[in-house]
């Protein structure tokens, strides 16, 4: 088969087969009713907004029908104590991961600091920070998240909700171990895939339990109408453990191969589990807090199987120039290309739907958190298409700035968009008020104007490094030593970053911990007393 | 949407698409690419280095591909040719790297063959290079007053310990050492394809 051949017929197929799947849901697709995207609202309940991260009074009363709510009050029951788990999970990794970042960071800059012990050293600690994020603090939160909403979705309670007790443990019993051998000094050489194979075993059975339930409550469910934020959690349970799987076999994959594994996962691990776990929050946290259904339901289907089709093939831009077949690459090039597609569905819509209520801004911090968030999908996505392209990779490839743009997209919108549904989901499961409304400013304006220091530091300093690099009249310290202030702003970033999340733990150990005022009456707060009880 | 089934078998599809494009054809065409001719198999302490090379995650700021002359000034930096698929034969996996926050090392053994000065690098990399932000190893040795018969003395720029004291190689920066001189894809590569 000849290259062009392969590429055509993967293009070809991607095309026909967004036509196919769009055309497979015509029958709503030109259906002006917005059925589909009042399905999160009780009946009457559309016009009020529900942000229990927003101060009480201005939280207006609820207007809906009242057997719906309980019902809801239910569902959110059923998930308390499992979301409750996940998220503490989330919140320790969150802490390590910025402590190893922060480490690595400052490392960069002073390299005689720390050097005593070999787990402290920048080849590993930097791994500990990448693997603490990538299976710690995104999918402990995402997950949670997804436990939280997907019976409130569905309307019906958590089914199986044991299993993923059982998975949540035995996943983070492995995250442990992993940090640990790679501290140590044991993996397996790829990145994103360093953890050893034998704990990756614990991973696989610890993320099946977890995705049991998803199974179990679909088949209970009391909707017709699957909502657009189950098809991308949904999608997102089984993507990952065939990634996972396919890329952990041991002894299976060879030679170069493994390279374009590697990065057919790598890039895979951020669009089609990290991605539309938070890109599913942001289509359910955003109607909900402004009270007003999403504007276009057909522009999120163009979204969801455009991201589909495309995303998973992207992964090969990570090895332009390298030794790979030509035609694998130009492949990834054109989808990277072809991503913008989807990327301006999604952004047209959270557009649309946000016009006429910013002034919502004011009052929710879900709301800032969810809308930065996506905002910074547009702008990460936008990017790493652009990134794609041989002529500007050439420049790019080997420096800084493919870590600024890896920290716009896991930080600036992936994290931010998990921080603002915690903020809304914590109150439900707890049954408690957040005590401190002004440290959630706090946590939101260091989160985003450390991402922002972050990442115009090292955009600039990784762009002026690759055009040191392919400039062969200057020698290749000047690309390093060019770098070095770039570096220094990039730690005082990471630095308020860190800071924001020692914030976000401390409310969140203040909010489990006060006493008096901040409880609250409240139908959706049998957390609180199941917790009294044990 | 209605089904969910449907979803999910769509969600499969386009996945099983990606993963042929990315997994299943590079695996038919390259995987088993054959050693290019001239390539060495490494030796049982060269591989042992390897493991070194990989627990200190020297890769995460060193690559091993340079690139063709159209995209790169890579050789006329001393770094070599491009690679090809037959230059990793041996390589399990291969340490292809993301970033140059450091110099690509695929030809490092042959631009600098020099035992002593990869160990007293890797001691201390700023006593040779001035300025440099790798990170310093002392880990993989030991400072003593004498070495015992036998031991690898690393010979540093003065200044760099005390008078008096010596600076033994540990066998894990040996092994070290062993790989980085073996990285020498410096034989020509158009043979290799074909």
């Amino acid at each position: 088969m000849s290259p062009l051949a392969i590429l055509m017929s993967a293009f070809i197929l991607s095309i026909v087969g967004l036509g196919f799947f769009i055309w497979s849901q015509r029958a709503h697709l030109t259906d002006p009713s917005t059925e589909g995207s009042e399905v999160i609202f009780a009946a009457g309940e559309i016009g009020t907004p529900e942000e229990p991260a927003a101060p009480l009074a201005t939280r207006p009363a609820a207007g809906a029908d009242d057997a719906e709510l309980a019902a809801r009050a239910r569902a959110d029951a059923s998930t308390a104590p499992l979301v409750f788990f996940f998220y503490c999970c989330a919140f320790v990794w969150l802490l390590v991961a910025s402590a190893a970042g922060l480490t690595a960071s400052i490392k960069l800059h002073a390299p005689d600091w720390l050097t005593a012990d070999a787990w402290l050293s920048f080849g590993r600690i930097r791994t500990v920070h990448l693997n603490a994020v990538a299976y710690g603090w995104a999918p402990m939160a995402g997950l949670g998240t997804a436990l939280f909403v997907i019976p409130r979705l569905l309307k019906t309670e958590l089914v199986g909700g044991r299993y993923a007790l059982l998975g949540a443990a035995l996943w983070n019993a492995a995250l442990i171990a992993g940090l640990g051998s790679l501290a140590y000094g044991v993996s397996d050489g790829l990145e994103w895939l360093e953890i050893p194979w034998q704990i990756d075993l614990l991973f696989v059975a610890g993320g099946a339990l977890i995705g049991l339930p998803l199974i179990l409550t679909l088949r209970r469910r009391q909707v017709a109408h699957l909502y657009v934020s189950v098809w991308y959690m949904g999608c997102a349970l089984f993507w990952f453990p065939v990634l996972f799987l396919v890329a952990n076999v041991p002894g299976l994959h060879h030679g170069i191969e493994q390279a374009t594994m590697n990065w057919w996962f790598g890039h895979n691990v951020l669009g089609l589990f990290y991605t539309p776990l938070a890109l599913a929050s942001i289509y359910y946290f955003l109607p909900k807090v402004i009270g007003r259904p999403i504007q276009s339901y057909n522009l999120s289907l163009l979204g969801f199987w455009g991201l589909a089709f495309f995303y998973g093939q992207v992964g090969g831009h990570h090895l332009i120039g390298g030794p790979v077949p030509g035609w694998m690459v130009t492949l990834s090039i054109v989808q990277s290309m072809m991503m913008i597609l989807p990327v301006a569905a999604f952004t047209a819509n959270q557009h649309l739907t946000l016009k006429g209520n910013l002034a919502a801004l004011r009052h929710s911090p879900t709301l800032r958190f969810m809308c930065l968030g996506g905002l910074m999908y547009t702008a990460s996505s936008v990017q790493g298409s652009f990134e794609a392209l041989r002529s500007m990779n050439a420049v790019t490839h080997f420096t800084h700035y493919t870590v600024a743009h890896a920290h716009l997209g896991l930080y600036g919108f992936v994290s931010l968009v998990f921080f603002g549904a915690m903020y809304f989901v914590i109150p439900r499961i707890t049954g408690r008020d957040w005590p401190w409304p002004r440290m959630i400013s706090a946590h939101f304006w260091l989160a985003s104007i450390g991402v922002a220091i972050y990442f115009v530091s090292l955009t600039i300093g990784g762009w002026l490094q690759g055009r040191a690099m392919l400039d062969e009249s200057r020698g290749f310290m000047e690309s390093v030593l060019l770098t070095l202030p770039y570096l220094k702003a990039r730690s005082v970033g990471g630095a308020m970053m860190a800071l924001g999340h020692v914030i976000f733990a401390a409310h969140f150990i203040r909010l489990l911990t006060a006493r008096g005022a901040s409880r609250r009456a409240q139908p959706a707060s049998p957390f609180a007393t199941a917790a009294e009880g044990i | 949407m209605h089904s969910e089934t449907r979803l999910i078998l769509g969600g499969l599809t386009t996945l099983a698409v990606a993963t042929a494009a990315l997994v299943v054809l590079p695996y038919i065409t390259i995987a088993d690419s054959a050693p290019a001719p001239g390539l060495k198999p490494y030796t049982p302490t060269e591989l042992r280095g390897r493991e070194q090379y990989i627990q200190h995650g020297c890769v995460y700021c060193h690559s091993q591909q340079p690139r063709a002359r159209a995209f790169a000034p890579d050789a006329k930096r001393g770094w070599g040719r491009a690679t090809v698929a037959g230059d990793y034969a041996y390589d399990d996996p291969p340490l292809l790297g993301t970033m140059r926050t450091g110099p690509d090392l695929m030809n490092i053994g042959a631009r600098q063959p020099s035992d002593q000065w990869h160990l007293g690098h890797l001691f201390q990399p700023r006593a040779y290079v001035p300025g440099s932000i790798m990170p310093a190893y002392p880990f993989l040795f030991d400072v003593r007053d004498r070495a015992d018969e036998g031991e690898t003395i690393v010979a540093l720029p003065p200044g760099t310990v005390p008078e008096g004291e010596v600076v033994v190689a540990r066998p894990a920066a040996l092994d070290l050492v062993a790989y980085l001189k073996s990285l020498d894809r410096s034989y020509p590569a158009l043979a290799a394809d074909q």
